[in-house]
């Protein structure tokens, strides 16, 4: 990536974004989640860039970043597979879905697929405990996750086309 | 436009009163009753209901009453959560008041033809009576032993409009207490309706206001705590998705109170929906001027501002929390000084759960007493819980304070899933304990669970049967602890990594009696010595499972059994004389430990066995056993 000024440099966006904030060190938190949605992740050069922006130190961000778990400083998958990991959800099988989900893509929770498709995650209950065991991919909720198939079916809709299981290429 | 008195609130709420007429009246007229008049579908917008494509159900219904030429005379509005989350998604219709349950897009064309063009109901969509199989239209027995205050407006109204929010008394207390109280009067209300913190703690609220007001200082901060961290929990989020109105009214009622002209709303990033609702909520709120500068022309001013949380259970400690919004890593504080005393930026500053809030409104309008009728000797009001794990009717529920659990389970419930036995009930979350079947006629309040060994929480209530092991739910939740720890001190940094610790020895059967003595030697030292509530409380799931389960400990300890056969270390799966010789355990079996020939009984290779249940699951003769 250069770092030449371009409306769509995201470092200048996200220059915008602290410049019009009314104060800035206090929103550190509000602006982690900005660059976060900017660059998908946020690696130790963002980082520092927003720590040399708002003049603290850079061990104070990565206090920051490291220390909430909504912020993550690898790169994430182009989908992000979230399985509910809340009580109701745990009392229902969730450990199974996991289990189901990670055999499916071949990966661990926490882990990205080699080709950087999906990503794979687990959250503290996301409130649809009536729907349990719960997934969310990219925001969406889906329920009553008891069948592979279901599943299979679920993440298929996320796949590239030519990645379609049956689809010739 | 901007409402410059209390009388143009009167007005606007008089305008619109018309609106709310026809919702819930107490004498329900039929569908046919109901053919011609204008009508509302109420379709429920909550979290799980959403899920299960509700705003596709909206917009599936308005183009076909579009196609229908019945677009003018029936209006499709979303609301917040109708609770009755197991049967959704749902929606009900005014003012005949029919609810339907389990709605999918693909019904719409059917609904339409029979309730609005037959005029009669569509009975397949309608309530069953498990027992008498008699179908329901509306006064379902789910909400029979309920009683909304906190949840009044969840599913009447639209939380998108502050107009209908208006219409159903909506910021008539904040009027009341601009103009017809002192900031002294409107404590003593809160005081002496004994409403208590609903986030967790108990702690009294007018207490708290008061404690806030009588500190010096040149400014005060209010904030609304709707970090709801606690795994199982989502009243916080369905109220202020279903009714955000309540909460920037109780905001601005406690911020007048208390001498703040600026509130903050904390809210966890992964509740999009809810934040959605409130961003909107405080826009209106600006519009109507009831948000900004000399509110109906008083001198209060007041504004609110939502600060994101990014995933932090301990944030939802006051201290934490209050270290959050300042953009710091959220680690407590020890207390005192107190947020009451030093809070936010240094300034007194009061921190309330969004539940206690939505209690504000209704308590200032109709009187501390009217709420200290309701309830418990120590806890007066309502209590919301999320009732959830493996109960029939699995939702939000909203209780007086010492309802029983076995009416909550059973009566609103409707019993345990697939007619197992009941087992325990946690409450309080990860900082909760177990209950046991002997407690289920203790009327809950704040005490009572404390005093069997569990605590209020925010609320979850998971419901557990035979088939959970007590020892690996203590697991679950410490694992959980362990995650969430933030590391400031070291008994709960330390302490709970070695509780998760024995706890897996145990669950993987190699745990012996010294552990047990161990578990609870810790985890009371842990309880005393933690720097705040998510370290004191954390050891609670293990002491309460050990002092009321402790059978099931053993078991796995001296046994090496898993009564319940969730911990797969102790588990045994064996193939019986019933078995065929199909071959259908062999070719599914992921470790190819299953041999046989075909038609003869097979043979599983304990050694090379993963535990993993396949084969029991394939099985159609019944002859594989798993002990």
């Amino acid at each position: 990536m250069c770092d030449n000024p371009s409306p769509y440099n995201p470092y200048q966006q996200l220059d915008r974004y602290i410049d019009g904030l009314p104060y800035k060190k206090e929103n550190l938190i509000a602006i982690l989640h900005h660059a976060q949605q900017l660059f998908g992740y946020l690696p130790d050069k963002v980082q520092r860039h927003i720590a040399a922006k708002l003049d603290i130190p850079s061990a104070k961000v990565y206090g920051v970043v490291s220390f909430y778990s909504f912020f993550t400083m690898k790169p994430r998958g182009k989908h992000v597979v979230n399985v509910c990991m809340g009580t109701a959800c745990f009392v229902r099988g969730a450990e199974k879905l996991q289990q189901e989900i990670e055999k499916q893509l071949g990966i661990k929770t926490g882990q990205t697929t080699e080709d950087g498709h999906f990503s794979l995650d687990s959250l503290r209950c996301i409130g649809a405990c009536g729907l349990a065991p719960v997934m969310m991919v990219d925001g969406k909720v889906y329920g009553r996750l008891i069948h592979p198939e279901d599943i299979k079916q679920i993440l298929d809709e996320y796949r590239e086309p030519a990645l379609k299981e049956g689809t010739s290429t | 436009m901007k409402l410059k008195t209390r009388d143009d609130l009167n007005n606007l709420k008089a305008q619109h009163q018309v609106l709310l007429q026809n919702r819930r009246s107490a004498q329900p007229i039929s569908v046919s009753e109901a053919q011609g008049k204008p009508r509302q579908v109420m379709v429920c917008g909550g979290t799980g209901c959403h899920a299960s494509n509700s705003p596709q159900i909206v917009e599936a219904l308005k183009a076909e009453l579009q196609r229908r030429g019945l677009a003018e005379q029936i209006n499709v509005l979303q609301t917040g959560c109708f609770g009755f989350c197991e049967k959704g998604p749902i929606l009900e219709v005014h003012p005949d008041n029919v609810l339907y349950l389990e709605v999918s897009p693909k019904d719409v064309p059917e609904l339409v033809e029979e309730h609005f063009i037959q005029g009669k109901p569509l009975e397949r969509l309608l309530y069953q009576d498990p027992n008498t199989e008699e179908r329901i239209a509306s006064d379902l027995p789910f909400y029979h032993s309920q009683m909304r205050i906190a949840l009044r407006n969840c599913s009447l109204i639209s939380p998108e409009d502050i107009l209908e929010y208006i219409a159903v008394d909506g910021y008539q207390a904040l009027a009341k207490v601009l103009f017809a109280m002192t900031p002294e009067s409107v404590i003593d209300v809160i005081k002496q309706s004994g409403l208590r913190g609903r986030g967790g703690g108990g702690f009294p609220t007018g207490v708290k206001w008061e404690l806030t007001h009588n500190n010096e200082a040149n400014n005060r901060y209010i904030i609304c705590n709707a970090d709801e961290g606690d795994p199982g929990a989502f009243m916080d989020r369905s109220i202020l998705e279903g009714d955000p109105h309540s909460v920037l009214e109780a905001m601005l009622i406690a911020g007048h109170t208390i001498g703040a002209s600026h509130g903050f709303i904390y809210i966890r990033a992964e509740y999009p929906l809810a934040i959605h609702r409130l961003e909107i909520a405080i826009k209106q709120a600006k519009q109507y001027g009831l948000l900004g500068k000399n509110i109906l022309s008083s001198d209060f001013c007041f504004d609110i501002e939502i600060k994101y949380g990014a995933g932090a259970f301990v944030c939802g400690e006051e201290t934490a929390l209050i270290h959050s919004i300042e953009g710091t890593r959220g680690e407590p504080s020890v207390k005192p000084p107190f947020p009451a005393q030093q809070g936010l930026w240094g300034k007194p500053t009061c921190v309330n759960n969004v539940e206690t809030l939505a209690n504000i409104p209704p308590i200032i309008l109709k009187g501390g007493d009217w709420f200290a009728g309701i309830g418990t000797e120590k806890s007066k009001g309502t209590k919301v819980f999320a009732l959830a794990g493996k109960v029939n009717n699995v939702g939000l529920v909203e209780v007086p304070m010492g309802t029983t659990l076995r009416q909550i389970i059973f009566d609103i419930g409707g019993g345990i899933k697939h007619h197992k036995t009941f087992k325990a009930a946690q409450t309080g979350g990860p900082s909760g304990g177990c209950i046991p079947t002997k407690f289920l006629d203790t009327p809950i309040d704040y005490e009572s669970l404390i005093a069997i060994g569990s605590m209020m929480g925010s609320g979850g209530l998971i419901v557990m049967d035979e088939s959970d092991c007590m020892v690996n739910i203590a697991k679950f939740y410490l694992e959980f602890t362990v995650d969430e720890s933030c590391g400031r001190c070291t008994a709960c940094r330390v302490g709970t990594k070695r509780l998760h610790e024995i706890l897996t020895k145990i669950t993987e059967g190699k745990g012996t009696l010294d552990d047990l003595d161990q578990l609870e030697k810790l985890g009371k030292t842990i309880k005393d010595s933690s720097l705040c509530g998510l370290g004191q409380s954390a050891p609670n799931p293990i002491l309460s499972t050990i002092e009321y389960f402790r059978d099931e400990y053993l078991a796995h300890i001296v046994d090496k059994t898993c009564p319940a056969g969730v911990c797969k270390s102790l588990l045994r799966y064996d193939i019986t004389d019933k078995c065929k010789g199909c071959t259908l355990c062999a070719k599914n079996c992921p470790a190819g430990c299953i041999t046989g020939s075909p038609k003869e009984p097979h043979i599983i290779d304990q050694e090379r066995c993963l535990k993993c249940g396949a084969c029991l699951e394939k099985c159609r003769f019944d002859a594989i056993i798993r002990h």
